[in-house]
């Protein structure tokens, strides 16, 4: 595809500039074989990324899917202007907010504390098994994972039996956890730092392998204790890094991920587990209202855009790694 | 881990260490094994269901082992032939989509880490674009709907082919081997293919091996694409999507895990031998166990991975 588009789009310039374009030929026909490795890849990308796209225009659409795309309504924002004034979206953003911002902030806290700890433990072996099996949940599906939270958290599951045994519930007034709609962010944010604690850990330990030993042995010298060293050594030696992906995470605020709160969810707590995702896949699946749900998506992705763009720059500006 | 080393190596004498670090560090221990049964627990608990008489189960009090031992519960899930089918269509997924994401994204990293491809910035810049942005859920569903691929094996594979972070793994990790590799490769007249066949390919294992587990954990957990365009043909469906009805069946009854309609129907022959409590169970630790079984051997290869990925980029 690429070798097609190129030459017929830039005819002038390559007049202008016979050289360069003649070189560039020449290049890539050298090149025939690294060509042929990786032609294939960027056709399958714009196919499987890009032209996804064109399904936007349906956002400005009063879209009937028996009409061609010539013969459909164009409507503007509308369906956007709907978004805006619809209770039920105004709360999935509420919920997506709420529910990023939770997994943002117990998830750097719990990770950074782990990171810390971990990095205290000098029996090696000890500190292998413990990051072993910290990063266990990380591989199970969200599936696997939410059945056994279901099954933990059920009337006659684990927490209810340690209320009932440390006697904060009377037997016969077990909880239904996830059938309190207050009680569902908690849940998800608690499910979701056991499920990526470990495996979080990973970028602050490497990064906690960088800071100079002298400063160690410059702390022990001026009398400070393990935890004082920890806390004055370690944690700023790390703090560059804690930064930078604070900042990148922040560009995800509106992706609060999906499979956790469509298996978690229920009729009981869908007013506080359903985001913008669930709300996409509930008008476009399901009810085949396709401009709706795509304006939803579009929003999401839009704005996501935008803060991905600011905060991978912020992170550039500050001469640190960056997304790629 | 190496700031653990040069500690060591100083040979602190442990008399040294006043009351407060010893209280610090027992407690820290203590911290890490209360993790450890967090996070363990409920597997081990979940084990014990699956290994323990259905019926019994029901009774409740199941803890770290089982009170009637029975293989019954297997032995159902390996003779019912829905599950036993998806769990093959599971594996020939996991096994072909990670052989094919593996391939490709070493060929393209390959001709991406060659400094002097005129194309190399092209398409560099038009993979990394794409972390920043997708179609979205419709879009792309019209659009694996327009190409014919609902209903078919196929919509497993060709989506995911290739990923950004996959690349950009292992394209550092090409970068990173000595020049001279490449160099007397060349001198030695092998062309592109020979030297990414012969040379590349193998030097990157480690890399691979990486990029082998995302994918195949990726492929193994996969259930949404099954639900989104196979949901109709049950000859496609995979384990974890078998579990993830069962799951939301019992979701919408009670949120306990009580009697459902469609165990209740398969099982009507041999009446009350499991429960949707044991084959929930089961299937939890079929679906669980392959990934418990590779994952802690790659454990050296991926930590590397994830830190050039998250640190250096």
């Amino acid at each position: 595809m690429d070798k097609n588009t190129v030459p017929a789009l830039s005819r002038p310039a390559a007049d202008k500039e016979p050289g360069r374009m003649r070189l560039f030929f020449k290049k890539l026909g050298q090149q025939r074989a690294l060509a042929v490795m990786s032609v294939p890849f960027l056709i399958w990308l714009f196919v499987f990324k890009y032209l996804p796209l064109w399904g936007w225009s349906i956002a400005f659409q009063d879209y009937k899917p028996a009409r061609k795309f010539m013969e459909q309504t164009w409507i503007g924002f509308e369906h956007f202007k709907f978004l805006f004034g619809d209770d039920r979206f105004l709360r999935v953003l509420r919920n997506t907010l709420a529910m990023s911002s939770i997994n943002l902030f117990f998830g750097f806290v719990t990770a950074i504390t782990l990171a810390l700890l971990l990095n205290e433990i000098r029996n090696i072996a000890f500190k292998r098994v413990v990051q072993t099996v910290s990063y266990l949940p990380h591989f199970i599906s969200w599936v696997v994972a939410a059945s056994i939270i279901q099954t933990t958290l059920s009337p006659d599951g684990t927490i209810n039996q340690l209320l009932v045994g440390l006697g904060f519930l009377d037997r016969g007034n077990e909880i239904l956890f996830l059938g309190i709609p207050e009680y569902f962010w908690t849940i998800f944010g608690a499910s979701s730092v056991w499920k990526d604690i470990g495996w979080n850990t990973i970028v602050y330990l490497a990064a906690m392998t960088t800071i100079d030993p002298t400063q160690y042995e410059a702390a022990e010298i001026d009398g400070a204790n393990r935890f004082k060293k920890m806390i004055y050594v370690t944690l700023p030696g790390i703090k560059s890094v804690v930064i930078v992906l604070l900042i990148m995470n922040i560009g995800y605020l509106l992706e609060s991920g999906f499979e956790p709160q469509y298996l978690l969810g229920n009729g009981m707590n869908v007013d506080y587990s359903e985001n913008i995702d669930i709300f996409v896949l509930k008008y476009g699946i399901a009810q085949s209202n396709f401009s709706l749900s795509i304006a939803a998506g579009m929003f999401k992705t839009v704005v996501s855009f935008i803060l991905l763009f600011m905060a991978n720059n912020a992170a550039k500006r500050m001469g640190e790694a960056r997304l790629y | 881990m190496e700031t653990a080393a040069v500690h060591k190596k100083k040979r602190k004498p442990p008399i040294s260490s006043s009351t407060g670090d010893r209280l610090f560090v027992i407690c820290n221990y203590c911290f890490m094994i209360a993790l450890m049964i967090v996070t363990l627990y409920p597997f081990v608990n979940v084990l014990a269901v699956s290994l323990n008489n259905a019926q019994d189960s029901i009774k409740g009090g199941i803890y770290l082992l089982p009170r009637e031992w029975t293989l019954a519960n297997y032995n159902y899930i390996l003779r019912e032939a829905t599950i036993f089918h998806a769990t093959f269509i599971s594996v020939l997924r996991t096994v072909i989509g990670t052989v094919v994401t593996v391939f490709c994204s070493a060929m393209l990293a390959y001709t991406l880490s060659r400094q002097d491809y005129v194309l190399r910035k092209f398409i560099t810049v038009a993979f990394i674009m794409t972390m920043y942005f997708n179609g979205g859920l419709i879009p792309n569903y019209l659009l694996i709907r327009d190409m014919g691929l609902v209903g078919s094996f196929w919509v497993y594979i060709l989506p995911g082919i290739i990923g950004v972070f996959n690349l950009i793994i292992i394209r550092s990790f090409i970068e990173n081997l000595p020049e001279s590799i490449i160099e007397s490769a060349k001198i030695d007249g092998a062309g592109d293919y020979r030297t990414f066949f012969s040379i590349i390919l193998p030097l990157t294992v480690p890399v691979l091996a990486t990029v082998a587990l995302f994918s195949g954990v990726f492929q193994w957990n996969s259930w949404f694409d099954v639900f989104l365009y196979n949901s109709s043909d049950a000859s496609l469906s995979t384990l974890q999507y078998e579990l993830q009805k069962i799951l939301q069946n019992s979701n919408t009854t009670t949120g306990t895990s009580s009697l459902d309609g469609m165990i209740q129907g398969a099982t009507g022959g041999q009446q009350n031998a499991v429960t949707p409590m044991s084959v929930r169970a089961t299937m939890t630790i079929v679906a669980s166990v392959p990934i418990i079984m590779v994952y802690p051997f790659l454990q050296k290869y991926f930590v590397k991975g994830m830190m050039v990925g998250g640190v250096k980029g």
